[in-house]
């Protein structure tokens, strides 16, 4: 099932590489990928997802700033009526931060050696979720996440 | 009946200004329903194409804080091709207009090719007229930039912008594609890079040449240097669009309605696969279409 998904670089954080390679194994699996390029605003990001009618937004990000940055995003989202779209995110994020992350609503995080195909899995899953209207989207009830 | 209802509820919150509902109205117009709004002949609409690379998308982004600044609401829909392997695509044109995501001037919608060659899909027409009836001053429409397809922004947009770049070298190819003589406007972008004063020399030459009451205006612009960006807004707004171009859109909007039928067909894969093996030949597929 395509889906068009954003894939999103927030903050001061100049690191593309990991975000591009996704993006493009996206695409290779069918998907309709919205890239933002770096140095976005969590308020900017969810311009984006609402403008674009995205199904999910992948946050990536390496500066060590996700603690503020992705809570952010998914405030933002929520405060805007779309608690319905999908947020995961990728970069370096220490296992201590998750657990924060997740109670947020974010359902998946990729770290460094995932495979793209796990990801792509990701998408089929909470596309199937989302068919059976099951709880997945970022301001839906907290508990099923990807692992 | 009911459907029809809900959607007029929706259009109606897109029209108050809602932009999330807008972006919904645009998913289902892609899909291929139609909407009830009425077609509009007031709508202003640019067909901005020209190759890949020459900056089409950054020049948009700052034509777009041009405008913005005079007032105008400038909504964008920006095309890149499909991946004809996987069907997907990596829509990045929004991030060369990245300034465009603040403000509720401004509105940027990515839009894939998925089967349709050129993606200049006959549904164009309708997200032009929500976007026209929403209160969108200012539609632009970004092609994929290549083939002989550019022709048929014609069926869609009323004023024409071919870009092009200093020392491409191809200016000949640009007249053997036809869409230099369609153009209201060509702009040589990159002016901040040698040989720009040159190629804009050459195509005014050449399309005097071809034309001698020609009057095509011929601009240079930067981006990066934002240099004639405000006198290329001058002339667009004040463009006296008086080419007539009605038989060639009409003629283009009737093969981009046949072609999306044609693609969009249940049997057109057993009818491929036919045709293939052999089993079938092109006058017998086409009858079958």
């Amino acid at each position: 099932m395509s889906m068009r998904i954003v894939i999103a670089k927030p903050g001061l954080d100049g690191h593309d590489r990991g975000a591009k390679v996704i993006a493009r194994a996206l695409r290779d699996a069918g998907h309709e990928v919205i890239y933002t390029g770096l140095r976005r605003k969590p308020s900017e990001i969810v311009r984006v997802v609402m403008d674009e009618d995205a199904v999910a937004v992948g946050l990536s990000t390496l500066s060590g700033a996700h603690n503020v940055l992705i809570p952010k995003v998914c405030e933002e989202l929520i405060s805007n009526g779309m608690g319905d779209v999908i947020v995961f995110a990728g970069g370096i994020i220490p296992e201590s931060d998750r657990d924060y992350l997740y109670s947020l609503g974010v359902r998946a995080i990729f770290g460094p050696g995932t495979k793209t195909s796990s990801i792509i899995d990701f998408l089929e899953i909470i596309s199937e979720r989302k068919n059976s209207q099951l709880d997945v989207g970022v301001g839906e009830k907290i508990g099923w996440r990807w692992s | 009946m009911e459907m029809v209802l809900s959607h007029d509820n929706n259009i109606a919150l897109a029209k108050q200004g809602n932009r999330r509902e807008l972006a919904k109205l645009l998913t289902i117009i892609e899909s291929g329903e139609r909407l009830p709004i009425k077609e509009s002949n007031e709508s202003w609409v640019l067909g901005v194409t020209g190759p890949p690379g020459v900056g089409k998308s950054t020049l948009i982004g700052v034509m777009i804080d041009e405008w913005v600044r005079r007032g105008e609401k400038v909504a964008v829909l920006a095309i890149d091709p499909s991946s004809p392997k996987s069907g997907g695509a990596l829509l990045g044109d929004r991030m060369r207009m990245s300034s465009a995501d603040n403000g509720e001037s401004v509105f940027i919608r990515s839009l894939a090719t998925r089967n349709h060659p050129g993606g200049l899909m006959p549904f164009l027409d309708s997200m032009i007229n929500l976007l026209s009836y929403c209160g969108w001053t200012k539609i632009i429409i970004e092609t994929v930039g290549s083939g002989q397809s550019e022709i048929r922004i014609v069926a869609f947009a009323n004023r024409i912008m071919l870009v092009d770049g200093p020392d491409r070298g191809d200016i000949i190819q640009a007249e053997k594609a036809g869409i230099i003589e369609l153009a209201d406007i060509i702009v040589i972008n990159k002016s901040d890079l040698p040989n720009s004063d040159a190629a804009a020399i050459s195509i005014k030459k050449s399309l005097e040449y071809s034309n001698k009451g020609n009057d095509t205006i011929v601009m240079l612009t930067s981006s990066i240097n934002n240099t004639g960006v405000s006198e290329l807004i001058e002339e667009l707004d004040n463009l006296h669009v008086d080419k007539d171009r009605s038989i060639l859109r009409t003629k283009e909007r009737l093969l981009s309605a046949w072609d999306y039928r044609l693609l969009s067909n249940p049997s057109l894969n057993d009818i491929l696969l036919n045709l293939e093996s052999g089993a079938i030949n092109l006058d017998e597929a086409l009858n079958h279409l």
